[in-house]
């Protein structure tokens, strides 16, 4: 692995988790078959580095993410995270969805804040509620249900609500994959500036190529189910990057060639 | 999908048939403009007046029916006598107390009733276990017509007030055991799993996620069983009444007072207009947060 030539901001490397991947299978029951998903799968992250799983639909990298969040336990190998082999979901490694999934009857600042409520730490700190809604930019829509906002604003206010745990990793699940293409560009500059403000660690499973090269440091690229990684392409530029950047355009060939789709380039 | 793009490559002013189309000409730009269906633009008369023009005219004939001798009193009393029986009722505070005896038996047995319903809808809703055991019966027991029941009920509890509670709580207990249940069923998993990220507890999760999830459901429950509240009433208040409007409808009876009848008639259907306006009130507060809820 060669070293990255960026970090994150020094101040907050510390904060991130370091996540280990050792061997790990998993399988689901289709209809009385085992439909095997992940095929010992194994690698390591830097603590506060950005990292992308790229693969085909239904790859498995996000049921990866869905372990690595615990929501499910893997059926062979261990995923750690610190050291630590991960337990039941903890709001320390929040997972964004696809979808915002708000909870409707919430205001936007109940919904960011019920992780703290659950936590019953909601009354001493308020104000990382309003915070994590001003990071998002959503200040002033506080008592918004979230039917009244917009594809991209609720799957910011999902991003607050992560966030406002101070999570130390952040699993994000397609989270622009539904939005409009200009929302999408928008949002993809602004989760490069939370994570390098947050200093955590990031995990992003997205099988959109030229998202995982322009958000990530660190791309990993999945073969069709079951999953194992057919490539780890590194990302050796700085941010803020240009989305016209003749590297870039040299990484994507590379990542579309792992993926078996060279010759559309 | 033709007529959607014919109607798009019309020019915006001409869209609007009505009056809308000559009033103020879009300034460029696809900006929005308030369309008023032609239905609605008015014909001089107001929309309520016209809907109230059709009860009027049979409350008119009615009153000429009886004045001409027609509908004879002992069949059934004229809209004026009507009145002046409710007047009389009201005047000596019988009415009054009747309809808070009646108001008070429907309430008591929705709140047996419901409670039993919620809760039992809550222990087979949130545990596998409870499911098992309470669903199958509750599911045999809904379809038997409670009405069916009044024999046995009377001779469970006598003829006092015991067996007409028992018949509104038994009538209440089901749609509210059904809708609760199946709203807790239905809640959308995803949230559930957002909730779990979140790092919910269990107690946390039926709380915030669960129960508010199956809140719309409840209500509409809830609607159902007022309305089957006030039929039990009216079925129950039969069995031996001595207070209630209930019982002054079994003594007009037996005085062929048949304009008292009406009176009573009259008093459940307001009673049940009042509790449908506040089952609409709980709605329009606690499902704000509904996009589809336009208002009552």
């Amino acid at each position: 692995m060669v070293a990255l030539t960026v970090e994150a901001p020094a101040a907050y490397v510390a904060a991130g988790q370091r996540i280990d991947i050792e061997k790990v299978s998993h399988q689901f029951e289709l209809e009385g078959e085992p439909l095997p998903v992940l095929d010992e799968v194994g690698f390591s992250v830097e603590p506060g580095s950005f990292v992308a799983l790229l693969g085909p639909s239904g790859c498995g990298k996000s049921t990866l993410l869905r372990l690595l969040a615990g929501l499910d336990h893997p059926t062979e190998g261990a995923l750690k995270v610190d050291g630590t082999v991960v337990g039941d979901p903890d709001p320390s490694r929040i997972l964004v969805f696809q979808d915002p999934t708000l909870f409707p009857w919430r205001t936007v600042w109940d919904n960011v804040a019920l992780g703290l409520e659950a936590q019953g730490i909601l009354k001493s700190s308020r104000h990382r509620v309003d915070k994590a809604i001003e990071l998002v930019g959503l200040g002033g829509f506080d008592k918004a249900y979230p039917h009244q906002l917009s594809g991209g604003m609720a799957q910011r206010v999902a991003l607050a609500r992560a966030l406002v745990n101070e999570p130390r990793l952040l699993l994000l699940d397609e989270p622009l994959g539904k939005l409009d293409s200009l929302t999408r560009l928008t949002m993809q500059t602004e989760l490069v500036k939370l994570w390098q403000e947050a200093g955590l660690t990031a995990v992003l499973v997205t099988h959109d190529v030229e998202e995982a090269l322009f958000l990530t440091q660190r791309v990993l690229i999945f073969g069709p189910r079951p999953a194992r990684i057919v490539a780890d392409i590194t990302v050796d530029l700085p941010y803020p990057r240009h989305r016209g950047d003749p590297r870039l355009a040299e990484l994507r060939r590379e990542a579309l060639g792992h993926l078996g789709l060279a010759a559309t380039w | 999908m033709s007529s959607i793009e014919t109607v798009a490559s019309i020019p915006l002013p001409l869209r609007g048939r009505g009056k809308t189309a000559s009033a103020a000409p879009c300034s460029g730009g696809p900006a929005l403009q308030r369309i008023t269906p032609v239905s609605s633009a008015g014909h001089g008369i107001p929309r309520w007046a016209r809907r109230l023009s059709g009860p009027l005219l049979l409350v008119a004939a009615w009153h000429l029916a009886s004045i001409t001798g027609v509908l004879p009193g002992e069949v059934l009393a004229g809209p004026s006598t009507v009145l002046s029986s409710a007047a009389k009722l009201i005047a000596t505070g019988e009415l009054q107390e009747a309809m808070l005896v009646s108001l008070r038996r429907a309430l008591t047995g929705l709140a047996i009733g419901g409670s039993i319903g919620i809760t039992l809808a809550i222990v087979a809703g949130l545990f596998r276990l409870g499911e098992d055991l309470v669903d199958a019966p509750m599911q045999m027991m809904r379809t038997v017509p409670n009405v069916a029941l009044i024999p046995l009920l009377i001779i469970w509890f006598g003829i006092g007030e015991a067996p007409k509670i028992a018949l509104i709580a038994l009538g209440t207990a089901f749609p509210l055991y059904l809708n609760v249940y199946a709203g807790i069923r239905n809640v959308d998993s995803t949230l559930v799993e957002a909730g779990r990220t979140l790092g919910l507890s269990r107690a946390a999760m039926i709380r915030h996620v669960v129960l508010p999830g199956a809140l719309p459901s409840a209500l509409v429950g809830l609607r159902y069983s007022l309305g089957i509240a006030w039929l039990a009433l009216v079925f129950g208040e039969q069995i031996n009444a001595t207070a209630g409007i209930g019982y002054l409808m079994a003594n007009a009876r037996e005085f062929f007072q048949t304009d008292v009848i009406v009176v009573c008639l009259v008093v459940y259907a307001f009673l049940g207009l009042a509790v449908d306006f506040t089952v609409r009130t709980l709605e329009r507060i606690f499902l704000a947060w509904r996009p589809a809820f336009s208002g009552a």
